[in-house]
């Protein structure tokens, strides 16, 4: 009906702009007043500061490494928690090891260790964590080379990279982890459904 | 990996201690809504590994009080920062390690609010010192303008305060993969605690530094020795984020992220990032470590579900519960909390025969979204093996599920979200011990 439709029109703008509104992500609802409050952040500031590393590689500094030159440095550095081969000494994680080789049986094992091979879906994860946060006692002391002589070395002790394959900002990001494809967004939204 | 407690960190200790008085044993009672909550759990329980940095407790007189007591002595001079009782011991447990969890002392609390120095702790890398006159949030990447704030800035800024749990999404793990049933609420679900923030609207400061449109995702990274990091959603930035600096009336505490941190109501805790130091906007994820290799939940389909933000709706009872002994059959109140990280809690079922039959426990005013929320039901106990449970519903429908239900759609594996029904067996001689979400046939919903 011509009349009824014209009578809905208001109601469906109302739902338009609704829809419109919640699509975004609320900036519009967002206190736009300008304080005058705080200050510019100098670019080298914010070049020194900003250490995170994208999974496109954004980030990554220049400098290279290579898995013999990591393993030196594992033994060094990161055996004491690690273990001489990656095994972990509890309390501290494994580090290295693919088994079990099939599938991803990590919700139906809870003993299952998991590793950077068997279960880290990005390879620029491993040089965005060790360069945060490794060694535990002294984070922050290892060069660019040496943060990729670590990352060179994790990905090739878990058989994902040749041992000769050299790891930079070009290289780092191609490297394709096992449980790349294993990750799911989340699909709980409340209700009575229990997921 | 949480470590865990064990059960030699929080050991019952029932006996009363011969060397305090009946009086003193009221008096410290009364100070407090739920003496009997005290009463039951006595009073003079031994400390429960208290942080190092607390002065050691007054000693009780250890006989012969005073004639006539306390009320015909002059008491202590004005202090500048008040203690509790010498009576009252309650400490979060256990302590001691840099990369760990101490949990708060569920049963020993009342309301909602929780002390900020029992408030539970999680730290990766230790409790940073940080002078607030050399600490700066800088916000950048995908902005017009990139910018920093010291704490002086945002106290300037208008400020709002608000109630909010946190909890740590691995809160409930021992009581999930290895439970036993001398387990106190401490050790079951003591990764959970609720205080009165103040702080700016995230949005506010993005408002600030100009985000661009294609901007989707932003970094909070925290100024701890492992720089912890995670990608938040611009949706939950400019929907309810805040950035505090205060806690229950005073500046945060140095181990709750003094002198700044990031809250995401309803989110789990390791989001919600302590000593803040930078936000960087940009269009996808960083896929840390706290994102991928850690608070990522493997399912029994060989997947893992990545971002599980949202805490689902959960109840504990905390009184009566191990290591209480109740003296006898008679009235005992059910007390507990319940919460929600999707909004309020609409209501709280008890059952006191293992689920078979449900009732409505009373919730205390306020409600408040993603809040700890206080729930009492009274109770006449008549002397008889009991098994007494509680679940919560939230807002949006949902039903803290029965143990069964969530092993059937996570799976034995599951690492976080463990908000199974929890319960507690009263054993006919009044000893309360740990019982696994266990719910009688047909009786869970």
């Amino acid at each position: 009906m011509r009349h009824g439709a014209w009578k809905a029109a208001p109601v469906i703008c109302a739902l338009l702009l609704l829809a419109a509104c919640s699509a975004g992500d609320g900036r519009r609802r967002a206190d736009a007043t300008q304080y005058g409050l705080g200050h510019a952040a100098p670019a080298e500031s914010v070049a020194r500061e900003a250490v995170a590393i994208a999974p496109d590689g954004a980030g990554l500094p220049a400098g290279s490494g290579t898995a013999a030159a990591g393993a030196t440095l594992f033994a060094q550095q990161c055996a004491v928690c690690h273990g001489a081969k990656g095994e972990g000494l509890a309390p501290f994680p494994k580090l290295i090891g693919r088994e079990p080789r099939e599938g991803f049986p990590f919700g139906r094992d809870a003993r299952l260790a998991r590793t950077v091979g068997n279960y880290w879906p990005y390879p620029t994860t491993v040089f965005d964590y060790i360069r945060r946060a490794m060694p535990y006692t002294a984070p922050g002391s290892l060069s660019a080379d040496q943060v990729y002589s670590l990352t060179a070395y994790l990905l090739a002790a878990n058989e994902i990279i040749t041992t000769d394959a050299v790891m930079d900002a070009r290289t780092l990001p191609l490297v394709r982890m096992p449980a790349r494809d294993r990750f799911v967004r989340d699909d709980r939204r409340g209700g009575p459904e229990v997921r | 990996m949480t470590p865990l407690p064990d059960e030699s960190e929080s050991r019952p200790a029932l006996e009363r201690d011969a060397g305090v008085s009946r009086r003193a044993m009221l008096a410290a009672a009364a100070g407090l809504v739920g003496g009997a909550v005290l009463a039951s759990t006595g009073g003079a329980q031994k400390p429960v590994a208290a942080p190092p940095s607390r002065p050691a407790p007054v000693a009780p007189p250890a006989s012969a009080p005073a004639p006539g007591g306390p009320a015909r002595l002059i008491g202590t001079p004005t202090t500048p920062v008040g203690g509790r009782s010498p009576f009252i011991t309650a400490g979060r447990a256990p302590t001691g390690e840099t990369n760990g969890a101490s949990f708060t002392p569920l049963q020993e609390l009342t309301g909602t609010i929780t002390p900020a120095d029992l408030h539970f702790e999680r730290h990766h890398a230790g409790v940073p010192s940080i002078d607030p006159a050399r600490h700066e949030l800088m916000v950048h990447g995908l902005v017009d303008r990139p910018m920093a704030f010291t704490l002086d800035d945002l106290r300037r800024f208008p400020s709002v305060t608000r109630t909010h749990f946190l909890e740590c999404s691995g809160n409930g793990r021992s009581a999930y993969r290895t439970p036993k049933g001398e387990m106190s609420p401490q050790m079951v679900d003591g990764l959970t605690s609720n205080s009165e923030w103040t702080g700016v609207p995230l949005a506010t400061l993005l408002t600030q530094v100009g985000v661009h449109d294609d901007a989707a995702w932003c970094l909070a990274e925290g100024g701890d020795a492992c720089l912890l990091a995670r990608s938040v959603p611009l949706t939950k930035a400019y929907d309810d984020a805040l950035v505090v600096y205060a806690q229950n009336g005073e500046p945060i505490r140095p181990e709750n992220g003094f002198p700044m941190r990031l809250l995401l109501p309803g989110w789990e805790g390791n989001m919600n990032v302590k000593w803040l130091r930078r936000i960087e906007l940009g269009r996808e994820p960083w896929m840390t470590r706290w994102e991928t290799s850690k608070y990522t939940d493997p399912l029994p389909n060989d997947t893992a579900r990545l971002f599980s933000f949202e805490l689902d709706a959960k109840s504990i009872i905390t009184s009566p519960a191990f290591p209480a002994k109740l003296s006898g059959p008679g009235w005992w109140p059910i007390r507990g909390l319940a919460w929600s990280g999707r909004g309020t809690i609409t209501r709280v079922e008890v059952s006191t025969d293992g689920g078979r039959r449900w009732t409505n426990a009373e919730l205390r005013r306020p409600v408040l979204t993603r809040a700890h929320t206080r729930f009492e039901l009274p109770w006449k106990w008549d002397g008889s093996e009991a098994v007494i449970m509680s679940r919560a519903t939230d807002e949006t429908g949902y039903v803290q599920p029965t143990r069964q239900q969530l092993v059937s759609v996570r799976g034995p594996g599951t690492d976080y979200h463990f908000n199974e029904i929890r319960g507690w067996r009263i054993r006919a001689d009044g000893s309360v011990l740990y019982e696994a979400g266990a719910v009688a046939a047909g009786g869970g919903k």
